[in-house]
C-alpha cells in the first residue's frame, strides 16, 4: 500500500470517527427554536414546560431502550420518586428549587441502582415484569405512607426561589420554562457526550448482540447497571421539576398508563437517537391535546388505534424524516430502534 | 382461618382460569399478550348483560362467556396477531397495550362506565356451615368449576393426540411443522381457547370483584402477568400452582395485614424472579 | 516446562439426558497450531463454549495459562487472554469495523468504560485500528455498517475482533463456513499471518484447511476425545477413517 493510500485511510478513519462530536446546524436550531418559543410565548409558557418535563422524561427511557435495548413496563417510578422526593423536601422546608432537584435525581438513582441487578437475569418478560413489579411496589408504598406522602390526597408545598430569586411555582410559568429548558439542555449535552464515548459504544454493542459484546472483555453487567441508574437520576430529575413547577404531585405518577405513555412518546419519535424522546413529547403533547379537545372521553381509543397502525406498519416514525436533518447522534442507532 | 383459606384458593383457582390462556400463549408462542385481560372483560359483560338485560340463568351464560371471546380470540389472531408472531418484544408490548387502550373506550362507549353487576342466582348465595368453619357457596362453586376445567385441559393437554401436537408445537415448532404437525391451526385453536378460558374467568369473577367495568383490563392485567411471570411457562401445572400461591397470599395478606395489600404479590413476584428469573415451573432450557 | 496456554480437564458437559461434552482432556501449547476435528454433532462448538465460558461445565476444569478460570465468566477470560470467532458471525450490525475493532480495543486497554471521551480521541487506538483494518484488507469498507459487508470480509472482520484483544489463546470456530471460493483465499492467508506467540485451536470441516494449518490434530466424536496426534498419524488412524467414511455414507 502507498503511503498516499495509508495517509487518506488514516483521514478517512479520523473523519469517520469524529463525525458524530460535532453538533450539526439542525441541532443548533433545534434548540434555539425552543428556546424562542419560550421567550416569545409567554402565554403558552405552562404547555411548553410540561413538553420540556416530559421530554426529559422520554429522554430517561431512550436511555435505556435505545442504547441498552432494557424495555421497560416501570420507568414512570422513577419519575415518581424524583417528583415525590423533591415535594417532600419542600414541604419540610427546604424549598430550594435546585435541591430539591438534585435530591429528586440521587433518590431515583439509589432505587435504580438496587432495582437495576434485577434487569440482568432471566428472558424478556421477566424483565418486563420486574420493572413494572418495581415500580406498583412503589406506588403502593407512597399509597400506604399516607403520613408523608399525603397519600390520595397529595401533598402542599411551595418551591423557593430559583437561585433565591427566580419564582418558578404557578406564578412564574415562563421561569419554570425556561429552568426546565436549562436542566433539560445540560443534561441531554451531557447524554449525547456519554453517546459518542466508549461507553455508549459499548452499550451500543451490547444492544446490538450481547454475547458478542462480551466476547469482545466488556462486563455487560455492570455497564447496564451503570446506564440504567443515570436513566433512573434523569427520570428523576425530569419528575423534581414537574413537582416543582406545578407544585403537584400525585399517587398516578407511579401507575402502569405512565410508563406507557413515556413509552408511546420515546416510539413515535424514535427510540436511539436521543431527539426520538423530545419530539416524540412534543408530539403526544399536541396530539393528546388536540384529540382531548375533540373526543374527550375516547381520546384513548385514538391513542391506541395509533399505536396499533404504528406497529403493523413496521414503526415508521415521525422521526425519520427530521433525523436526516440533525444526523445520527448515537452509534449503531438503527433505523428500526431497538432489540 | 380456614375461611380465608378457601377464599384464597378460590381466588387463586380464578387466576388460573384467568391466566392460563396467557400462559399459552406465552408459553407457546412466546407472544407477550398484554391485551388478554380484554378478554376477560368480553366474557363478563356477556354474563352480565345476557342476566341482566335478556334474563339469562347465571350457568347457561357461562357458555357463551367461553365462546363468545374464544370466537373474537380465533378472529383477531387470524387478521391482526399473526402478523406479531416473529416481532421483537417491544413491538408485542406495544401493540397488545395498543388494542387494550382501543378496547376499553369501546366498552366505555357501548355499555357505558358503570360497573356491571352479575346477580348470583339464590342457590349460589349465602354461606354453608361445614363442621363449624363457614364458607361461601359460591366460592365452592369456582373452586368446583375451575378444578373441573384444571383437569380437562390437563387431560386435554396430556391424553388427545391435539394436546400431543400442542406440546410438541410448543417444545419446537419448525420440528413439529416438519413432522406435519399444522402449528399454524394448533396456534389458532390454542389463543381461541385461551381467549375463551379468559372470558369464562371474567364471568366467574365478576361476582368477586364487584362487577365488570371498562377498566378490567388494566387493573387485572398485573395479576394476570404475575401468576404467569410467577408460575413459569411450562404448561397447566405451573400456571397452577402460581395462580394458588398468590391467590392466597394475596387474600389472606390483605386480611392479616391490610397495610400492606397488593404490596405482598408484588413483592412475591420480585423475590421470585430473583430466585428463579424464569419462573416456578419453568422448562429445563429456561425459556 | 512452561504451562500450557490452555488446558481441560475432565471436561464434561450434559443436558439433561444428552451427553454433550464427555470428560474431555487435552492441552494446548504456548504459539501452538492444533486443530479440533469430528463430524457433524460431536460437541466441537459445545466445547469451544465450555472453553470460553459460555456454557459451565457439570464437571472438569479449564486452565488458561496456568490459572484456573473455571468459574470465570466469559469476559474476564478475555481480558485474561482468551478468545473465539464464532461458527456464525456474531458482529453488530450497525456498528462500523473501525467502530467494532475501536471498541475491541479500548477494553482491552482498559479505556471502554470511559464515559467522557469521545471514541476515537486517542491517537494510539486509533493506529491500532487502522492497523487491524489494513492487515485483513477491511480498510475499503472502514465506515460501512457491518450488515452492508461482504459474507467474506464480515468472516474476516469476526477474525480481526478477535484478534483486537490481543489474547494468548485464539480459538476459531470453522472461520471458512459459508464463505465464498473467491474469499476463501482472504481467510486462508489471514490465518496464516496470525501472530507467532499466539496459541491457536482451528475447528473446520475442510481438511485441506485443517492439514496445511495445524501441526496437531484432535478427533473429537460424539463427545469424545477420539484419538489426537500429528497430521499424518491422524490421516493414517483407521478409526478416524471409519467416523468420516460412515457420515459421509449417510450424508
Amino acid at each position: 500500500m502507498s503511503a498516499a493510500d495509508a495517509s487518506a485511510t488514516t483521514g478517512r478513519l479520523a473523519a469517520h470517527l469524529h463525525r458524530r462530536a460535532r453538533w450539526r446546524w439542525g441541532e443548533i436550531v433545534f434548540w434555539l427554536a425552543v428556546l424562542a418559543a419560550i421567550v416569545a410565548l409567554p402565554a403558552r409558557a405552562g404547555i411548553i414546560n410540561e413538553v420540556i418535563i416530559a421530554g426529559l422524561f422520554a429522554l430517561s427511557l431512550d436511555l435505556i431502550l435505545g442504547f441498552a435495548g432494557i424495555v421497560s413496563l416501570g420507568h414512570a417510578a422513577f419519575f415518581g420518586l424524583g417528583a415525590y422526593a423533591a415535594a417532600i423536601l419542600a414541604s419540610q422546608g427546604l424549598a430550594d428549587p435546585t435541591l430539591g432537584l438534585v435530591f429528586g435525581a440521587a433518590v431515583a438513582a439509589i432505587v435504580g441502582l438496587v432495582t437495576a441487578p434485577l434487569l440482568l437475569r432471566g428472558a424478556d418478560l421477566t424483565r418486563l415484569m420486574v420493572t413494572l413489579g418495581v415500580s406498583l411496589m412503589l406506588g403502593e408504598v407512597a399509597n400506604r405512607n399516607a403520613w408523608i406522602t399525603g397519600g390520595a390526597d397529595g401533598l402542599n408545598f411551595s418551591p423557593g426561589r430559583l437561585l433565591g430569586f427566580f419564582p418558578i411555582g404557578f406564578t412564574g410559568q415562563r421561569n419554570a420554562a425556561l429552568y426546565s429548558f436549562a436542566v433539560l439542555f445540560i443534561l441531554f449535552a451531557i447524554a449525547r457526550r456519554l453517546a459518542q464515548s466508549p461507553f455508549g459504544l459499548a452499550l451500543a454493542a451490547i444492544r446490538e448482540n450481547r454475547l458478542r459484546a462480551g466476547a469482545l472483555g466488556i462486563a455487560t453487567s455492570r455497564r447496564i447497571v451503570a446506564i440504567y441508574t443515570l436513566a433512573a437520576a434523569y427520570a428523576g430529575a425530569a419528575g423534581a421539576l414537574l413537582a416543582e413547577t406545578t407544585q403537584i404531585v400525585s399517587l398516578d405518577l407511579f401507575d402502569f398508563h405512565r410508563s406507557a405513555d413515556v413509552m408511546l412518546m420515546l416510539i413515535i419519535g424514535g427510540a436511539g437517537w436521543l431527539y426520538g424522546g423530545l419530539i416524540g413529547a412534543a408530539a403526544f403533547i399536541v396530539l393528546r391535546d388536540v384529540i382531548s379537545a375533540a373526543t374527550p372521553e375516547y381520546w384513548e381509543f385514538w391513542i391506541g388505534l395509533a399505536l396499533v397502525i404504528l406497529v403493523l406498519s413496521g414503526r415508521e416514525r415521525i422521526g425519520e424524516r427530521l433525523r436526516r436533518l440533525v444526523a445520527q447522534i448515537t452509534p449503531g442507532a438503527a433505523r428500526r430502534g431497538v432489540a | 382461618m380456614l375461611t380465608i383459606l378457601l377464599d384464597g384458593v378460590a381466588y387463586g383457582m380464578l387466576l388460573f382460569v384467568l391466566a392460563s390462556g396467557l400462559s399459552v400463549t406465552l408459553g407457546l408462542m412466546n407472544f407477550i399478550n398484554l391485551a388478554h385481560g380484554a378478554f376477560a372483560m368480553v366474557g363478563g359483560y356477556v354474563t352480565a348483560l345476557m342476566m341482566n338485560r335478556a334474563g339469562v340463568p347465571f350457568l347457561l351464560t357461562l357458555p357463551a362467556a367461553f365462546l363468545i371471546p374464544a370466537i373474537l380470540g380465533a378472529a383477531l389472531e387470524r387478521t391482526l396477531y399473526r402478523r406479531l408472531y416473529g416481532a421483537t418484544p417491544l413491538d408485542q408490548v406495544l401493540f397488545t397495550i395498543g388494542l387494550v387502550l382501543m378496547a376499553m373506550p369501546i366498552a366505555a362507549y357501548l355499555i357505558g362506565d358503570e360497573p356491571q353487576q352479575v346477580h348470583l342466582p339464590q342457590w349460589l348465595s349465602g354461606r354453608i356451615d361445614f363442621h363449624g368453619v363457614g364458607i361461601g357457596v359460591y366460592r365452592l362453586f369456582i373452586i368446583l368449576v375451575c378444578g373441573i376445567i384444571a383437569l380437562l385441559l390437563q387431560t386435554f393437554l396430556v391424553r388427545t393426540r391435539f394436546g400431543a401436537q400442542l406440546r410438541a408445537a410448543v417444545d419446537d415448532a419448525r420440528v413439529a411443522q416438519g413432522l406435519g404437525v399444522d402449528v399454524d391451526r394448533i396456534f389458532a385453536i390454542a389463543f381461541a381457547i385461551g381467549s375463551g378460558l379468559a372470558g369464562l374467568g371474567g364471568a366467574l369473577a365478576a361476582d368477586v370483584v364487584g362487577g365488570i367495568d371498562p377498566s378490567f383490563p388494566v387493573k387485572f392485567l398485573v395479576t394476570f402477568l404475575i401468576v404467569v411471570t410467577v408460575g413459569g411457562s411450562n404448561g397447566i401445572l405451573g400456571a397452577l400452582f402460581g395462580s394458588l400461591l398468590l391467590g392466597t397470599l394475596d387474600v389472606a395478606g390483605k386480611y392479616y395485614v391490610p397495610s400492606i395489600g397488593a404490596f405482598i404479590i408484588y413483592a412475591v413476584m420480585v423475590v421470585t424472579l430473583i430466585v428463579r428469573p424464569q419462573g416456578l415451573f419453568a422448562r429445563g432450557d429456561g425459556r | 516446562m512452561s504451562a500450557p496456554a490452555l488446558e481441560a480437564r475432565g471436561l464434561s458437559r450434559n443436558f439433561g439426558a444428552l451427553i454433550a461434552t464427555d470428560d474431555v482432556s487435552f492441552s494446548i501449547d504456548p504459539g501452538a497450531r492444533q486443530a479440533l476435528i469430528g463430524p457433524n454433532g460431536a460437541g466441537k462448538t459445545t466445547l469451544i463454549n465450555l472453553l470460553t465460558g459460555v456454557i459451565r461445565p457439570t464437571a472438569g476444569q479449564v486452565l488458561l495459562e496456568g490459572h484456573d478460570v473455571t468459574h470465570l465468566p466469559s469476559h474476564a477470560r478475555v481480558r485474561r487472554g482468551l478468545t473465539r470467532t464464532f461458527q456464525i458471525n456474531q458482529l453488530f450490525p450497525d456498528l462500523t469495523p473501525a467502530e467494532s475493532l475501536g471498541l475491541a480495543i479500548s477494553e482491552r486497554n482498559g479505556s471502554g468504560g470511559d464515559f467522557w471521551r469521545v471514541a476515537g480521541g486517542r491517537p494510539a487506538i486509533v493506529a491500532e485500528i487502522e492497523d487491524l483494518l489494513q492487515r485483513f484488507g477491511l480498510d475499503g469498507d472502514l465506515d460501512q455498517p457491518t450488515r452492508k459487508l461482504a459474507y467474506g470480509k464480515q468472516r474476516l472482520l469476526e477474525i480481526a475482533l478477535a484478534l483486537a484483544a490481543r489474547p494468548r489463546v485464539l480459538l476459531l470456530d470453522e472461520p471458512a463456513a459459508g464463505v465464498p471460493e473467491e474469499e476463501r483465499r482472504d481467510i486462508l492467508a489471514a490465518l496464516a499471518a496470525l501472530p507467532s506467540d499466539v496459541a491457536i485451536l482451528l475447528i473446520e470441516h475442510d481438511m485441506d484447511l485443517v492439514f496445511n494449518f495445524a501441526s496437531r490434530i484432535s478427533v473429537l466424536v460424539a463427545g469424545r476425545l477420539l484419538t489426537e496426534g500429528a497430521p499424518e498419524a491422524i490421516a493414517a488412524d483407521e478409526r478416524v477413517r471409519a467416523v468420516y467414511l460412515g457420515e459421509d455414507a449417510h450424508g
